[in-house]
């Protein structure tokens, strides 16, 4: 499914993924993708880890949560930016939503061992600059920022 | 020359460069380069993949041929479990054993007994471990350098308890040493495999400067002789004896999952098989892997019994050791190591590891991130002039491969044959551009001008 497009910006890499709601089997594609590509470009072994496990779960936080989703990835010398926009239910109150332990997964989820209630703490956890907007019935917007702190690069 | 050795060569004279090899590489270490696979040394994590797959058998797995026991004064072999599997049920380890010892080695030791206690070792480890989970087994020295390369933030996971065979290897030799009254270095310590990857993990060990072990015979060379070396031999008196000397914790050694059950680990995972190691350590990589402590990972499917150089049926020969185990635990046989002794000597450090394993990751596009960035980019825009079926017509594995080979300047766009008629027609344009430079009128008009995206041969099929 996720089909990538490369754009031409300055410096950055962007690259674009498309999500499908409900699609458990695909889910974890756009992550292990991503992943890879923090890779290729030899960003630090620590930092891809934390970014794979922010990556991980907001793309699973469209899976369960939404129709649809567009993830986006731009990686810049200097950081590596998620920004994850949904077309989905929405979250009435993001507060609650970022306790940990706190969902609202459908008990199915939970038989598949998702929706403990750590995805979005656990964004949280592994980003420096976490953002989340959300409109119920419209979806939810997450700004994920981890800087790459190379010294040698910089 | 290299900075690797690998227990694997190409023979280039017996390779047609039929590409098995260049698809089944999971590291994506091969290219054929003029007609012939290569190496990419770095890459290669000597699962050994390419070697079944080669229908030319040009890719040759390094084990030791039987005379190197004689550059020693006094020879042991020290055999996976997995050769207790290759024979017949009837065949118990005490008469494997005897009947290496009649092949010309001095002694043969049974090494489900060290296996045995190194599960205990592990089991001490799990329990007072803090650290990140869950941890995985070392037994397999592809999986150790599939974490290497590919991924290096797992490094951690990988269980610090050295693996039986180094282990019983330092033993022995101290042991005989003492009584025999000669030099450790006049010992030789054969480790008898069932894969190649043993004998790099040997030659160059992941961890430390120098392996206990000074070689590794294959099973499968060892078959043949040992068989007919055990025919002369007294079946044991009853098979009650032969059981007894087996530890039942050491025996599951040999199978994927063995350790994990006769230890009973709770929140344990057996993973065999390359391709499903890759899926379950990308999970991990995800956090997606909750709640498990220790992961048993073999890259031959169904463990070490599956590797390819054992002779039995991989089917027969797992069966033949679940058999074992539940005789074993049906008998209530217990020929295993005292906890009491082996926590002693767990508290005295006897079965960490000597030295510290190191990443050693693939190299990124290029190591300032800026440029980095650059080379992905542009490897994503050849990539999508690309055909993207992977033929490896091109020689290398995958249109993103190839994407990526161009980009570092070891391989030329025009090496893909899906841009010839593009390049075809572009040379077709310039030399009727010429021609009409040169002010020379064909009789009849081609129509080549029009419209630069037909492609050669629906034209063709115009000018005819």
């Amino acid at each position: 499914m996720a089909k990538n497009r490369s754009d031409e910006r300055e410096n950055g890499l962007i690259q674009q993924f498309s999500i499908t709601g409900g699609d458990f089997y695909h889910a974890g594609h756009v992550s292990t993708q991503i992943k890879e590509i923090l890779k290729e470009l030899g960003i630090d072994p620590n930092i891809v880890r934390r970014a794979a496990i922010a990556a991980y779960e907001a793309e699973m936080n469209v899976v369960m949560y939404a129709q649809k989703g567009l993830f986006t990835l731009e990686v810049t010398p200097q950081k590596i930016h998620f920004f994850v926009e949904d077309e989905g239910q929405g979250i009435p109150d993001i507060e609650l939503a970022m306790q940990e332990g706190y969902s609202t997964a459908t008990p199915e989820m939970r038989e598949m061992g998702f929706g403990a209630g750590m995805g979005l703490p656990n964004i949280k956890k592994n980003s420096d600059i976490f953002k989340i907007t959300s409109e119920v019935g419209k979806g939810t917007v997450l700004d994920i920022i981890i800087f790459i702190n190379q010294g040698k690069n910089q | 020359m290299s900075q690797y050795y690998h227990s694997i060569r190409f023979d280039e004279t017996k390779c047609q460069g039929r590409m098995r090899c260049l698809r089944v590489c999971p590291t994506q270490a091969i290219r054929v380069r003029h007609g012939k696979a290569r190496m990419i040394e770095e890459r290669c994590i000597d699962c050994g993949e390419c070697i079944t797959v080669c229908p030319n058998g040009a890719i040759i797995p390094l084990t030791d041929p039987f005379g190197e026991l004689s550059r020693f004064r006094y020879t042991i072999a020290v055999p996976s479990p997995a050769l207790y599997a290759q024979f017949g049920r009837e065949i118990l380890p005490d008469k494997i054993l005897a009947g290496l010892k009649k092949l010309g080695f001095d002694e043969a030791i049974d090494l489900a007994y060290t296996c045995g206690e190194v599960s205990f070792a592990i089991q001490e480890y799990l329990r007072n471990y803090n650290g990140p989970r869950p941890l995985i087994s070392n037994a397999c020295p592809t999986i150790v350098r599939l974490i290497q390369v590919k991924y290096p933030e797992l490094i951690a996971h990988i269980i610090p308890i050295d693996t039986p065979r180094e282990i019983a290897a330092r033993e022995i030799k101290k042991k005989k040493a003492k009584q025999l009254e000669i030099p450790e270095k006049e010992i030789g310590t054969f480790y008898l495999t069932p894969c190649p990857v043993k004998m790099i993990s040997i030659k160059q060990p992941a961890e430390k400067g120098r392996s206990h072990l000074d070689g590794a015979l294959s099973i499968a060379d060892v078959y043949g002789p040992l068989l007919s070396a055990m025919e002369g031999l007294e079946e044991s008196e009853n098979s009650r004896r032969g059981l007894e000397s087996i530890c039942i914790l050491g025996i599951g050694w040999a199978i994927a999952g063995g350790m994990s059950r006769t230890l009973r680990l709770r929140n344990s995972l057996a993973v065999a098989g390359l391709a499903e190691i890759v899926k379950v350590f990308d999970d991990i990589e995800k956090g997606k892997i909750r709640n498990i402590d220790f992961i048993e990972a073999y890259s031959c499917p169904h463990g070490c019994v599956g590797g390819s150089l054992t002779v039995e049926n991989t089917y027969s020969s797992y069966n033949k050791i679940v058999k074992l185990i539940e005789t074993l635990e049906y008998e209530k046989v217990k020929a295993c190591p005292d906890i009491r002794e082996v926590r002693r000597r767990y508290d005295q450090k006897y079965y960490f590891i000597e030295g510290k394993l190191e990443p050693r990751p693939l190299a990124p596009l290029d190591e300032d991130i800026s440029r980095a960035i650059q080379k992905k980019k542009l490897k994503e825009s050849l990539y999508e002039q690309l055909p993207q079926i992977d033929c490896g017509a091109c020689g290398s594995p995958s249109c993103l491969t190839f994407a990526e080979d161009v980009v570092q300047g070891e391989a030329n766009l025009n090496d893909c044959v899906f841009l010839w008629p593009q390049k075809i027609t572009q040379l077709a344009q310039e030399i009727i551009d010429l021609v009409e430079k040169t002010g020379f009128k064909p009789k009849k008009k081609t129509n080549l001008k029009e419209g630069k995206q037909v492609n050669a041969f629906t034209r063709n099929r115009q000018t005819s």
